[in-house]
């Protein structure tokens, strides 16, 4: 009996690299979705460049936990050792760049004074980059903004201490609308 | 009147509210001295800073353009735990006498403490899914998984046999549990009449002399009005049935314990944010009616009107505190120390975990208090117990909770290491666990 224990890890030992990913491999499949240069062009799929590890590593763990439920992230098998190498990893890549397209003076206007007002460029950095746990936001995907903000105020996301929730008690759908736009199109 | 712990009291000039608040107390090391009558003219707190900002908005009070304000931030704990070659133990300062062990690594986030009738410790936790159990059997260390798939579970309570899990929204309990902690049933629901908001959303439950079910609900933000449903400790059947409010005006509680001599209800309350560095403390509270109104948004710390909220109203309308314990110290849990190990000095006292604070520019607090009673149930005096957690203003460790253990030894919780320590005293042994 113990022989044949013996034989079977020696069986599995040898065969554990078959089945093993590299580290790019398994990058590979974050980036086809998330954009390989940082910047996603997926609807609702954050781009992940210039983000910081410290946020990143929260976010995986609270996906691998179910405290934030995203399906295609909670069927991700992260050990801990892969969650500290993937949140090294994705925080090298570099920042998105603002979105392209026409900047309405308005709504840029009124997003950058939501978030003057709201201090948003206290804990997020005066330029948004983010720091420690707290996400770059900047050239952020229009779209995830918007659910992202949404969600925050009624509760839907999951974050680690609620702090976002409350920001967002008294911040009405339009003034989201015009966060978003804004903090989009950082420069 | 309200025992306040500062040793700068005598250079202070005498009933001034102002220099009270204005002076850097070092807490908590002396007797308590006495603070102004709640009737006393209002202190003066600093003016908003906004002042279109409407009463409750979480903006109020936050500086616009002060570098020092804009680098406060709530602090994030690592969510892996610390290896345990890692752990910060040996920083760690007691009173001599006393030792400090791990008694348990590996805990991701570990928040709230039970104790079994077998001496089965559980484990809850704020951003994890699951509640742990750790058994220690024949000297050796195991961990068992009592509970997963769950939401905030924060709160823990065991009462004859039974353990109650209180999530961010409900309540649920296991019976007989540590007969089947290998291999556990589902979680039976008993109660889910508790708010959704994720600001302020982990509870901390327990079980009075009154065989009631105890749920401290905080408030949805900074500095609110409360609701019916927040701001609150309440109590419950054990079946569920039959809320009742037991302290209103409560902002944000995560301890409560009863003193085993008069069999009251002693809470902490954690002070609003974003007011002042040094204003207002974080409180020790004593119900000693139920129902009773502890202030908050009224009211902080016993004396201190708040700005938005305080005019039209008197502190002396609400219940003080028995205890100031620090600006934004965070005071969470607390225990009477009701074992036989430690001397006699300590019996019935209580230990009380202060997380330490965010919204300060010099961290304060990150220890456990030890708060010495009267016989009548006030305040005598108080002095930190465990400290070493603050290195060069930045957490080494946190901790959240403290549980007696049979033999009188303490276990203590740290979120930040996901490590819960254990605290003898006598010669270094490690007891019969």
């Amino acid at each position: 009996m113990q022989r044949l224990i013996a034989a079977m890890a020696l069986i599995c030992a040898a065969c554990q690299p078959l089945f093993a990913e590299t580290l790019a491999e398994r990058m590979a499949s974050c980036l086809a979705c998330h954009g390989e240069k940082g910047q996603s062009e997926n609807s609702e799929v954050p781009s992940l460049g210039g983000q910081t590890a410290p946020y990143l590593l929260i976010q995986l763990y609270l996906f691998r936990e179910k405290q934030r439920v995203v399906e295609v992230m909670n069927d991700v098998n992260f050990t801990d050792d892969d969650l500290r190498t993937f949140s090294d990893s994705i925080s090298k890549l570099p920042p998105p760049q603002p979105s392209p397209d026409a900047q309405y003076t308005a709504r840029m206007q009124s997003g950058r004074a939501l978030v003057t007002k709201n201090r948003c460029n206290n804990c997020h950095n005066l330029d948004l980059s983010g720091r420690n746990n707290i996400p770059h936001i900047a050239d952020q995907r229009e779209d995830y903004l918007v659910k992202t903000l949404r969600d925050y105020k009624s509760n839907a996301r999951h974050g680690y201490d609620g702090i976002m929730a409350e920001v967002l008690a008294p911040i009405t759908d339009a003034q989201i609308l015009d966060l978003a736009y804004y903090i989009a199109r950082f420069r | 009147m309200i025992p306040r712990v500062t040793v700068q009291r005598n250079a202070l000039f005498a009933g001034t509210i102002v220099g009270l608040l204005l002076a850097a107390p070092v807490f908590a090391q002396q007797p308590p001295a006495s603070a102004p009558p709640a009737s006393a003219p209002p202190a003066t707190a600093p003016p908003a800073a906004t002042p279109a900002l409407p009463p409750g908005s979480p903006l109020i009070g936050r500086p616009e353009g002060n570098a020092a304000a804009a680098k406060l931030a709530p602090i994030a704990p690592p969510p892996i735990p610390t290896a345990p070659d890692k752990l910060p133990t040996a920083k760690l300062k007691l009173p001599p006498g006393f030792n400090i062990e791990v008694y348990a690594s590996g805990v991701a986030n570990a928040r709230s403490l039970r104790i079994g009738d077998k001496g089965t410790v559980f484990v809850g936790t704020r951003f994890g899914n699951k509640v742990t159990a750790v058994v220690n059997k024949d000297g050796k260390t195991e961990f068992k998984t009592v509970a997963s798939g769950l939401y905030r579970p924060n709160g823990l309570a065991y009462h004859n046999g039974t353990l109650y899990i209180a999530e961010l929204s409900q309540i649920s309990k296991i019976d007989n549990v540590e007969a089947n902690l290998d291999n556990p049933p589902r979680p039976t629901v008993i109660y889910t009449d508790l708010p959704k908001d994720e600001a302020h959303g982990w509870r901390f439950i327990g079980i009075g002399p009154d065989n009631k079910l105890y749920i401290s609900v905080g408030q949805p933000g900074n500095n609110v009005l409360h609701d019916k449903d927040h701001g609150q400790i309440r109590r419950i059947n054990l079946d569920g049935t039959g809320r009742e409010t037991v302290a209103l005006g409560v902002r944000m509680s995560v301890g409560f314990d009863w003193n085993p001599v008069n069999k009251q209800l002693y809470f902490s309350d954690n002070g609003r944010d974003w007011m002042s560095e040094d204003a207002p403390e974080d409180k020790l509270n004593r119900v000693t009616k139920t129902g009773e109104d502890f202030g908050v948004p009224y009211c902080y710390q016993g004396n201190l009107p708040d700005p938005e909220f305080g005019w039209g109203h008197s502190c002396g309308e609400f219940v003080p505190p028995i205890l100031l314990t620090g600006p934004h110290s965070a005071g969470l849990g607390l225990r009477f120390y009701t074992g036989n190990m430690f001397p006699k000095k300590y019996k019935d006292a209580i230990f009380l975990a202060r997380h330490g604070s965010w919204n300060r520019t010099k961290k304060f607090g990150g220890d456990i208090l030890v708060v010495y009673l009267n016989k009548d149930g006030t305040v005598k005096s108080s002095e930190p117990f465990l400290t070493g957690f603050i290195e060069n203003n930045n957490y080494i460790g946190r901790p959240v909770d403290v549980e007696i253990m049979r033999d009188g030894s303490m276990l203590v919780s740290d979120d930040w290491n996901g490590a819960i320590y254990r605290i003898t005293y006598g010669k270094a042994h490690t007891a019969n666990r």
